[in-house]
């Protein structure tokens, strides 16, 4: 029996299956998808870069090892992709650290 | 870094080599044969379109040990071609209207009689193209002539750099080489290779340091050549991808990292019938440092001799028995038909 765990690096290579399910949607998705990456204003290795840093940025397992893959296939190299990693931790950072200004304007409104 | 031919390593034979690409159930993977596939595609058996490339395997001897090299060449590999092989590989030139002469290795400078024959090839009237590795031409004073010699004969240099970045390319071809490969691209373009209007041709050879296939060759290019000109003030002419194949190193490399099975269903998943039609194995005739005959430098580090009844040697030479052989296939061969393909040339469809 197949271990059970909520991410199994061979579900990567189905995400196609999610077609099974509602075929046309899966299909429009995918279509899209295929385009989005495709050489145009942004390079390829430019747009493998930007899905490494979301890829980690929403976290998700199957998304690093596809960038990561991807990434070096469009032929970044180790310090780009680590320059990709840190512009999504500086923004999820500054995304909390930002919050600190609620956070003040609150505690001002409730204190003397 | 030893050759595995001087480690005595299991894979420097290569049947051994051939059993780990046919022994699928032994990685627990399902790897389809490259036959079967070329039979659906309707090439089986796979045939020459005409024979216009002649590529010559001056010897195993180099300066380098890179990790991905299905060659296993090394300083300590001693297997050259000797000056009287040469001239059967000439006489054979002679009688044939083959005009591009492919020169390679190991690093082809190193053999002593190389310099002869790119002037034999060029009093043929012939084109020469060497795959020169870059590093050879600082190693050491007596190469240092060699931008210019090369000039003097209108050869047509290749030379491979698999990254603008100093740490994949090291990575790939040892400590430094990237540095000696920048200095020796700055002596070529001195002389005029690579630069519009000199009608000196150099082209770069970019593969994949690690497991994984070649990007788009076009978008590669336009980021080596910024990166190279802004960064090192390099420049030339074509970025050329080549995916790497399962043989020798690589396939050592593979084996090792854990990455054998997943690679190859990589090359698998990605076959091209487009790229499996445009293979150079059609178009090139490849000969070892023996005068042995193949029909690619891959099948030759294989011990892949061409078919039995068409001439397995260079003084045998009969152009029109070799072109209608049937071109020797096996499992490393999906590496040439993935994706965009890959040749000598980089890749086989736009």
């Amino acid at each position: 029996m197949e271990k059970s765990t909520y991410y199994n690096p061979a579900d990567l290579a189905k995400f196609g299956n999610i077609t099974e399910w509602q075929p046309e949607m899966g299909r429009k998705f995918f279509e899209y998808y295929a385009e989005v990456f495709k050489d145009g204003a942004l390079t390829e290795r430019e747009k493998a870069l930007i899905a490494l840093a979301v890829a980690h940025a929403v976290q998700c397992p199957y998304c690093i090892d596809a960038y990561t893959s991807d990434s070096l296939q469009k032929g970044a190299d180790e310090a780009q992709m680590m320059e990709a990693v840190h512009v999504a931790a500086a923004i999820k950072g500054g995304a909390a650290l930002v919050h600190g200004v609620q956070m003040m304007n609150k505690a001002k409104e409730l204190s003397m | 870094m030893k050759s595995l031919h001087a480690q005595q390593h299991p894979l420097a034979d290569t049947d051994y080599q051939l059993a780990v690409l046919n022994q699928a159930e032994a990685t627990g993977a399902h790897l389809p044969a490259f036959a079967t596939r070329l039979r659906e595609t309707g090439l089986l058996p796979l045939r020459p379109t005409s024979i216009s490339v002649m590529q010559i395997n001056v010897g195993k001897m180099c300066n380098q040990t890179c990790r991905h090299c299905h060659v296993d060449a090394g300083p300590d590999r001693t297997e050259i071609m000797t000056r009287e092989t040469m001239q059967q590989c000439l006489d054979a030139l002679a009688q044939s209207d083959i005009a591009v002469v492919d020169l390679t290795g190991g690093a082809p400078e190193m053999n002593p009689d190389f310099r002869w024959l790119v002037e034999q090839i060029s009093a043929l009237g012939r084109q020469t193209i060497v795959r020169c590795n870059l590093t050879i031409i600082v190693a050491n004073p007596k190469y240092h002539d060699l931008p210019s010699f090369f000039a003097q004969h209108r050869v047509h240099v290749v030379s491979s750099l698999p990254h603008f970045s100093a740490v994949r390319t090291d990575a790939q071809r040892g400590a430094g080489v990237f540095e000696r490969s920048i200095r020796a691209l700055r002596m070529l373009n001195e002389v005029g290779y690579g630069v519009e209007g000199s009608g000196l041709l150099l082209d770069l050879v970019y593969n994949p340091a690690g497991a994984f296939l070649p990007g788009s060759q076009a978008s590669l290019e336009r980021d080596f050549k910024q990166r190279l000109l802004r960064e090192h003030g390099v420049v030339f002419n074509s970025l050329l991808t080549i995916t790497n194949l399962p043989v020798s190193r690589f396939l050592d490399y593979l084996l090792e990292s854990g990455n054998y099975t997943a690679y190859m269903e990589k090359l698998i998943a990605a076959y091209n019938p487009a790229a499996a039609a445009n293979v150079m194995c059609r178009s090139t005739l490849s000969i070892g440092w023996d005068g042995q005959l193949y029909d690619c430098d891959f099948n030759q580090m294989l011990d892949l001799l061409v078919e039995a009844g068409a001439p397995r040697h260079i003084r045998d030479f009969d152009l029109a028995a070799l072109s209608q052989r049937a071109i020797v296939i096996n499992q490393h061969c999906y590496g040439c038909t993935a994706g965009a393909g890959s040749s000598c040339g980089g890749a086989t469809v736009s």
